[in-house]
């Protein structure tokens, strides 16, 4: 149960079915603003909706789409976590000291992932961006296939190597890898640039946030100027504006 | 290159009755007319830019104009007809996917019009709608396999699952904003308030001036999730999820940068000018399990408050995908067919992909009912219902309630002509474009889908009161109020129903 420490909670989830978990962190981010739940196996959908100024701290494995719809709240994970985080996440943040699975920041067009180890498939899948919200999401390890797939906006940061199929369908945003694609391997419709100094500096901003989090459990921080990394990006935001005829 | 396109309408002027007002060069933004000055009088410029939204001919204050077909034979072969034609030359011309708009116009057969209705004669003789009274209102929502009541109090021990009342068996359906004009969307929603019904966003986001008409919307969660954020999700009366749309089974949405407009990407959350693309599949939902895990993230973000809707296409398999949709935890299941509207779609696959409405419904009751969990859900019926015969109908086979949205284009003045895509509706329906989306005032527009609708009810009324039925929940599912005609014995087999004369 609940254990109210003035902004503090402390909630056990064990193997509560996730309807009873989440609303037992529902009432307990009633009462207090940071949340911590342990004992966590795989509840889904931890997170959902979550307002500014609420943080869940995970100590265990949180089930597929924690972070859902997540509205400004914060979420850390003190391991991996599972298929589908931050599903059309609108603001906010997830750091996940470990690794995550498929389809993360699936449609998310605000906030921020930073997860410290590689993804699953289909990361990043049809992000978007919206006037002032632009989304980002920083991979430390490799990527599965379809990594950015439809991308319509927001920035991925990948320091492992990406998978195959990369960035399929992408007519927004932006991907930042740390290695340089060989020229067969630029998907039909991308750009492939060297970073100039306006990405060094979003580069410097993510990856010194990236290393807040994680320098200290990877032995050393990952180099943070920005150097070295190239940029995707689609050549149009009408890829397919001569497709059909009426 | 020069292309081998013919035009399809030619325009009949009555030179008798055309008093040269130039309406029509006013009324059309195709620029078909043209009026000019030096012969003194109107003059028909250009026959192929002529869609035939007969906007021109009602407007034309002596009724001077009539489209006509463009009276060129074909090849005299019943194989290469002229359209087949045509449509080899505009891709011979583009190398293009050829584009579509409404719903599917091939010589399918309909089957509503292979299905009569039923009356009392001597027994159980049929009520007078105009003096007894009859009850068209309608729960959609799962329903609980039992209920507990403490009679002492007249209260509910049990808690019932979140439902939706209509007071018609019908909603419009799905349009969002960008395919359809504010003003459309404005005109619907001021007419479900005002029926008691519902209207649905579609996957286009809940514009700032449909907020207040929010108790009466459907918010639709589609592969694109435009527009969709917890203040969305909360808004809306029951949350959709669409999976498929009848006119285009297995396709997911495009709607072209062009129509992005300002209003269109505030409510999109999208930027202004690029594409949006809703991709065909939702990328997080590749088996049963995984639309489970949709459903009740939405019914988490909303604490289980709203029923969830799953909309799927009527295809081959609907009755077992049906079914899943109900385990899923899906409470109101929406199967669409294969004539309902689109704003675009690919030619082909709108008429050739898909099955009639009326065979999935069949299917898809009958598959529920032999499971045993017919009870547990609602199925809503969509897919081109063109009267209140037609809602008729689709009840007595299995449906709780309809959705409809080409009948009430139609009040509002749509012509189907088809030429949505273009985004130069006459009628200020399927456009952003200023100047034609004033021509739709939303006021007058609502009070025509309210006549309408009106109209239906009063007439599905008086069908059950001939059939002596009082509450149009004794009609869902009533088989026996139907006959088939000239239908084989497969069909009515899948339909459930027997042969006139049986």
């Amino acid at each position: 149960m609940a254990q109210e420490l003035t902004t503090r909670a402390s909630v056990e989830l064990g193997t509560a079915h996730f309807k009873e978990a989440n609303e037992q962190v529902r009432v307990a981010l009633e009462h207090a603003d940071v949340v911590e739940l342990h004992c966590v196996y795989a509840q889904r959908y931890l997170g959902c909706a979550m307002p500014a100024g609420k943080r869940l701290e995970i100590h265990g494995t949180p089930g597929n789409d924690m972070a859902c719809y997540m509205d400004g709240g914060a979420i850390e994970v003190f391991g991996n976590a599972q298929d589908q985080i931050g599903n059309t996440m609108n603001a906010g943040s997830v750091v996940i000291h470990g690794r995550c699975g498929d389809a993360a920041g699936y449609a998310m067009r605000g906030g921020e992932i930073f997860v410290r180890d590689g993804c699953g498939w289909r990361v990043g899948i049809h992000m978007k961006q919206y006037e002032q919200k632009c989304p980002a999401i920083v991979i430390g390890g490799d990527a599965g296939s379809f990594l950015g797939e439809y991308m319509a906006g927001g920035v991925i940061v990948l320091l492992g190597r990406p998978g195959e199929y990369l960035a399929t369908g992408m007519h927004g945003g932006v991907i930042y890898l740390r290695s340089r694609l060989d020229e067969q391997d630029v998907p039909q419709g991308l750009v492939l640039e060297e970073v100039d100094e306006a990405d060094k500096e979003l580069l410097r901003d993510l990856l010194g946030r990236y290393n807040v989090a994680f320098a200290d459990e990877l032995g050393a921080p990952v180099a943070d100027d920005g150097e070295g990394f190239w940029r995707l990006r689609p050549a149009s935001s009408r890829p397919y504006a001569s497709m059909y005829a009426s | 290159m020069l292309d081998y396109l013919l035009p399809r309408y030619k325009v009949e002027r009555d030179r008798d009755l055309c008093v040269q007002c130039g309406v029509c060069e006013r009324s059309c933004s195709n620029q078909v007319h043209r009026v000019d000055d030096d012969l003194g009088r109107v003059v028909v410029a250009d026959y192929a830019a002529c869609v035939n939204c007969q906007r021109c001919v009602v407007m034309c204050p002596t009724k001077a104009i009539a489209i006509t077909r463009w009276p060129q034979v074909d090849s005299g072969s019943a194989n290469w007809t002229l359209g087949s034609m045509q449509d080899i030359a505009k891709q011979a011309q583009t190398g293009a996917v050829l584009l579509s708009s409404m719903g599917n116009p091939e010589p399918y057969p309909i089957y509503w019009d292979h299905l009569l209705l039923n009356a009392s004669q001597v027994t159980n003789p049929s009520i007078d709608p105009l003096r007894e009274p009859m009850e068209t209102r309608v729960l959609l929502g799962s329903r609980p396999g039992m209920l507990k009541v403490n009679e002492r109090e007249h209260k509910l021990v049990s808690p019932m699952p979140p439902q939706i009342k209509l007071d018609v068996p019908l909603m419009f359906s799905a349009m969002s904003f960008g395919s359809v004009s504010l003003n459309t969307q404005m005109a619907l929603a001021m007419a479900a308030r005002e029926l008691g019904t519902y209207f649905n966003t579609g996957e286009g986001g809940l514009h700032r001036d449909l907020e207040p008409y929010a108790a009466n919307a459907i918010v639709q969660v589609a592969s694109g999730r435009f527009g969709v954020d917890p203040h969305y999700l909360e808004a809306g009366a029951a949350i959709e999820i669409k999976i498929g749309q009848g006119a285009k089974p297995g396709i997911g949405g495009h709607l072209p940068g062009e129509k992005i407009n300002a209003e269109v990407s505030r409510t999109r959350m999208i930027p202004q000018g690029t594409d949006a693309i809703s991709p065909a599949p939702h990328h997080d939902i590749y088996s049963i399990e995984d639309l489970r895990q949709l459903i009740f993230s939405l019914k988490e973000a909303t604490r289980y408050a709203k029923p969830i809707l799953v909309k799927i296409a009527a295809v081959h398999n609907a009755a077992a995908i049906a079914s899943g949709m109900a385990r899923a935890g899906a409470d109101i299941i929406v199967v669409d067919g294969f004539r309902g509207g689109t704003g675009a779609a690919p030619k082909r696959i709108r008429d050739n992909v898909g099955i009639p409405i009326e065979l999935a419904l069949a299917a898809v009751d009958q598959r529920l009912r032999d499971e045993g969990i017919r009870s547990t859900v609602s199925l809503v019926a969509a897919g081109s219902l063109r009267n209140s015969a037609d809602v008729v109908r689709a009840i007595a086979l299995g449906a709780d309630a309809v959705y409809c949205a080409s009948a009430a284009l139609i009040a509002l003045g749509c012509h189907q002509c088809g030429d949505c895509s273009s985004g130069k509706c006459n009628w200020g329906i399927a456009t952003q474009r200023p100047e034609l989306t004033r021509r739709l005032n939303p006021e007058v527009a609502a009070e025509r889908v309210v006549n309408l609708i009106r109209g239906w009810n009063h007439e599905i009324q008086e069908m059950m009161g001939g059939m002596g039925i009082n509450a149009i929940d004794s009609l869902r599912g009533n088989r026996l109020m139907l006959r088939g005609v000239g239908l084989n014995e497969k069909e009515l087999e899948i339909l459930g129903v027997k042969y006139a004369g049986e």
